[in-house]
Formats: structure tokens, C-alpha cells, sequence
């Protein structure tokens, strides 16, 4: 039986996703993806990865969910008025049923995932590993050593990223003119 | 935490990842669509840092770090197409930009 922390958080999460799929309004979508990514920081506390909840929230639930925002009020993303389409809920529905019995057979009933790590012993399995104690710092010395090259790839893409979105974003009717 | 096994997150990760799946293939707005998307993405970063956390090792949060990082770029340039998209056509829905449809 898992605590109640996780039980929250996974409703919440779970919840707050459901919200995403289900509002015919894209602001009200967006105000659930923020619960639902802030749910899944929370789980990164859980598992002890502080430094990841924290980069999660900050980028995620922050800078990009504000960029979603931005562009949600920007543009007039109105649904089409009428009557809420019942039919392709079901349908959608249906479909979350049946992959979320594929999930629970293949995590829960095949016995696919032991409930304990192979070669693990039980006081070792509930000690958080000393790397993840002091995230940060492990975090740093792993970025400059062994992923260096990914490192310098991801500064890479960042910087495509940007003159992409600038040469993307540019007036059509100022190359005309 | 004492008390969560592996499974637990897995299944949390796997119902998430279902989720957005089906908010992709049922929604029409594709400013929803890309949020489901992104969605899946965290799904797939909430399965890494269970399995990194309960093997011991670092690499899963690492490789995490990478799919935060390039999931920001994504989504910058994915909101410029949207935008042009919209500037072109007028609308963000999947069902009226259907110019390539035969």
C-alpha cells in the first residue's frame, strides 16, 4: 500500500489531467497542465530527485506553461459553440479505459516489475541513494564529465531553437515588401 | 515514500501517458493537442526518475535534465509554427487545415 502522500499527488495529478483532456476552454486546459506538471514535481520530490522537481517547476509549470499562455490569449482559440461532443468523449473515454488496463496488466497484474529491485536488500532498497542526497552537486560533476558532449549539444539546440523561432516568426508581408 | 514500490510510480506514469494519448487523438484545438503532448513528455520523465531512484544511479535524472531541456526548445519552436500557422489560415483547429487531405 503506497502513503497517502503519493496517493494525493497521484489524484491530483491524474485529476488535474483529466481537466486538460476533457475543457472545451484551451485557458482552462492550460491551468490544468500546470496542476498536473506541478503533480508530477511533487512526485520527483517523492523519489528524492529535489533538483528535478524544482527545475520542473520552474521550467515547466513556469516559463513554458506561461509561453503556452501567452499564445492561448494571443490567438482566438474559441471552440466552436453547440453542444459539448458527448460522442467523442465516450469514444475517448473508451480508449483511456482500454490503455489503462493495458498499464494495470502490464505494471501491476504480469508481474513484470518486481516489487523490490533485483539484488537489492530491503534496508538498502529505503535509503535514498547518496547521490540524490545532494543532487546539485552530483548533478554538476556528472553535466561536465560524462555528459559533456550532450552538454554542449543541448547549448547547440538551444541556440537553433532561437534563431529558428525568430526567422519563424517574422512577418510574411515584410519579405514581400 | 517508504512504502511506494517502483510499480506504483510506473502505473501513476503509464496512466499519464494514456491520458495525454488520448487528449492526441480526441482533441481538435492544436494548441490542446501540443499541451497533451507535452504531457506524455512528462509522463516519460516521471518513469526515468523511478527507475533511476530505485536502481540507484544517477543517468535516469541526467537523461531528464536533457528531456527538460530540449522539451523548452521544442515548444518554442512548435508555438512559432502554431502562430504562423494561425497568421496563414485563420485557425488553430486540426479539422479546418485540411488542405493536404485528398
Amino acid at each position: 500500500m503506497p502513503d497517502g502522500l503519493f496517493i494525493f499527488f497521484a489524484a491530483l495529478t491524474l485529476g488535474a489531467a483529466s481537466l486538460l483532456v476533457l475543457s472545451r476552454n484551451a485557458v482552462t486546459s492550460a491551468m490544468g497542465m500546470i496542476l498536473a506538471l506541478v503533480g508530477v514535481a511533487a512526485d520527483f520530490f517523492l523519489l528524492d530527485a529535489y533538483f528535478l522537481g524544482v527545475l520542473q517547476v520552474l521550467v515547466y509549470a513556469g516559463a513554458v506553461m506561461v509561453l503556452f499562455l501567452f499564445i492561448i490569449m494571443l490567438l482566438d482559440t474559441e471552440d466552436p459553440a453547440g453542444a459539448y461532443p458527448w460522442k467523442k468523449a465516450a469514444g475517448g473515454l473508451a480508449l483511456f479505459f482500454l490503455l489503462a488496463a493495458g498499464v494495470l496488466w502490464l505494471f501491476h497484474w504480469s508481474g513484470a516489475v518486481p516489487a523490490t529491485p533485483a539484488g537489492a536488500t530491503p534496508p538498502e532498497l529505503t535509503a535514498a541513494p547518496a547521490e540524490f542526497a545532494t543532487a546539485a552537486k552530483a548533478f554538476g560533476r556528472l553535466l561536465y564529465t560524462k555528459y559533456l558532449l550532450p552538454l554542449e549539444i543541448a547549448g547547440l539546440l538551444l541556440l537553433t531553437a532561437l534563431v529558428g523561432v525568430v526567422s519563424l516568426s517574422k512577418d510574411a508581408s515584410d519579405e514581400r515588401a | 515514500m517508504e512504502n511506494t514500490s517502483l510499480a506504483h510510480h510506473l502505473l501513476l506514469a503509464g496512466l499519464l501517458f494514456a491520458l495525454g494519448l488520448v487528449g492526441v487523438l480526441v482533441r481538435r484545438n492544436l494548441l490542446v493537442v501540443y499541451m497533451c503532448l507535452e504531457l506524455m513528455l512528462a509522463a516519460a520523465t516521471l518513469a526515468l526518475v523511478a527507475f533511476s531512484r530505485f536502481n540507484r544511479t544517477m543517468d535516469g535524472a541526467v537523461l531528464v535534465f536533457f528531456v527538460i531541456t530540449v522539451a523548452a526548445a521544442e515548444v518554442a519552436v512548435g508555438l512559432a509554427l502554431i502562430v504562423a500557422l494561425y497568421r496563414r489560415r485563420g485557425t488553430v483547429s486540426s479539422d479546418r487545415l485540411d488542405v493536404l487531405r485528398p
